[in-house]
């Protein structure tokens, strides 16, 4: 099978049934396919494509969206967004009616509470992470990180309001 | 294969759903997990804060995307199985024409350093609005001396030491699984 669109719907409805913890988790995973073993395009496309997705609204998966659009024009990122979706549609469906019958058992009960504070966790490293590589450990872009975080914690207006200030503080050059 | 009986006293139409998560998945810049919260917790009161927690802590465990899995989730439950696909469409498909639009435009663009500038700044305050969200998510937990060890341990791994994902999962859910059982009244 040497079809590029049929290649990389495969490929990412595999990495899709497997990411869990989200699909951020399986972006080395799609980079490794797409430039080194498929060799569809370098890793600097592959790197511009990743930073454009998390620069646009959205959920995280759309970087499949763009490698999809990259790889095979418009048929590519229908087929690359469906095959992110499905698979989690299907599972979260089943899981979601699952809890709704058993949500009330002590054993549920108690799963449950073992999960929250690993998610919780994960969201919080996630947040680190994100703040360390976006910052380039330069003081008032960490700055901005936590007067953003501030801003979300003690009012509960719309988050666009910092996302926008930093948008034009960045344009100004002040960042 | 008879759809499920919708939730009880809930007005939720799979239409309001797709509009909802649509809207969010607009202006939803920088991860849209923050927003789907604000959406169905703060703005439209869709899910109680603790509820939103538990299908995020379930949405974890399940594979694909966690703001997918808490979409088809909290779709679902307000309005079956139209509102699952109503809340996917709603967050993914808007995105999705977006990003490609905006890859072309960013293509023609990239010389210019306001738009390059632009787009560092989003990503700074991204984070800001991730950590506040994972912050709102531990005030609940806050009494819990077993909870709060579990998180911090969580984050050592996962951000300090950058452990594989699959490793925490191996070795936290036994232990986190373990500390609820002991600490079970």
């Amino acid at each position: 099978m040497d079809n590029p669109l049929g290649l990389l719907t495969l490929k990412i409805l595999f990495l899709s049934c497997i990411a869990v913890g989200g699909f951020i988790a399986t972006v080395p995973e799609l980079n490794r396919f797409v430039v080194h073993v498929q060799g569809w395009m370098t890793d600097g496309t592959f790197a511009t494509l990743f930073a454009l997705s998390q620069a646009s609204p959205g959920p995280n998966l759309i970087v499949a969206t763009l490698v999809g659009w990259e790889v095979a024009g418009l048929p590519g990122a229908a087929l690359a967004t469906l095959a992110t979706c499905l698979p989690t549609l299907f599972v979260a469906y089943a899981a979601m009616r699952f809890r709704t019958r058993h949500g009330q058992a002590g054993w549920f009960r108690m799963v449950e509470r073992a999960i929250l504070p690993i998610a919780v966790g994960l969201i919080l490293a996630t947040a680190g992470l994100l703040a360390a590589t976006t910052s380039g450990a330069e003081p008032r872009r960490l700055a901005l990180t936590g007067a953003a975080a501030l801003f979300l914690l003690v009012t509960r207006r719309s988050p666009l309001i910092p996302l926008a200030v930093a948008a034009a503080l960045g344009a100004a050059g002040l960042l | 294969m008879a759809d499920d009986p919708p939730v009880p006293a809930s007005p939720v139409t799979p239409l309001q759903l797709f509009v909802g998560f649509a809207t969010i998945s607009i202006v939803g810049f920088g991860g849209v997990m923050p927003w789907v919260r604000w959406l169905v917790v703060d703005r439209r009161r869709w899910c109680s804060a603790e509820e939103f927690a538990s299908l995020f802590a379930l949405a974890n465990f399940l594979p694909g995307g966690n703001v997918l899995g808490v979409s088809v989730m909290v779709g679902g439950r307000l309005a079956g199985r139209r509102g699952s696909l109503a809340a996917v469409l709603g967050l993914v498909a808007p995105a999705a024409v977006l990003v490609c639009l905006l890859a072309e435009l960013y293509r023609r663009n990239a010389h210019l350093e306001a738009v390059q500038g632009m787009v560092e700044g989003m990503g700074s305050a991204a984070a800001g609005l991730i950590a506040a969200m994972g912050l709102r998510m531990v005030w609940p937990l806050r009494k819990s001396p077993r909870a709060l060890v579990i998180v911090l341990l969580v984050v050592t791994a996962a951000a300090v030491l950058r452990l594989p994902l699959v490793w925490i999962l191996a070795t936290m859910l036994p232990a986190s699984l373990i500390a609820a059982r002991l600490t079970e009244r």
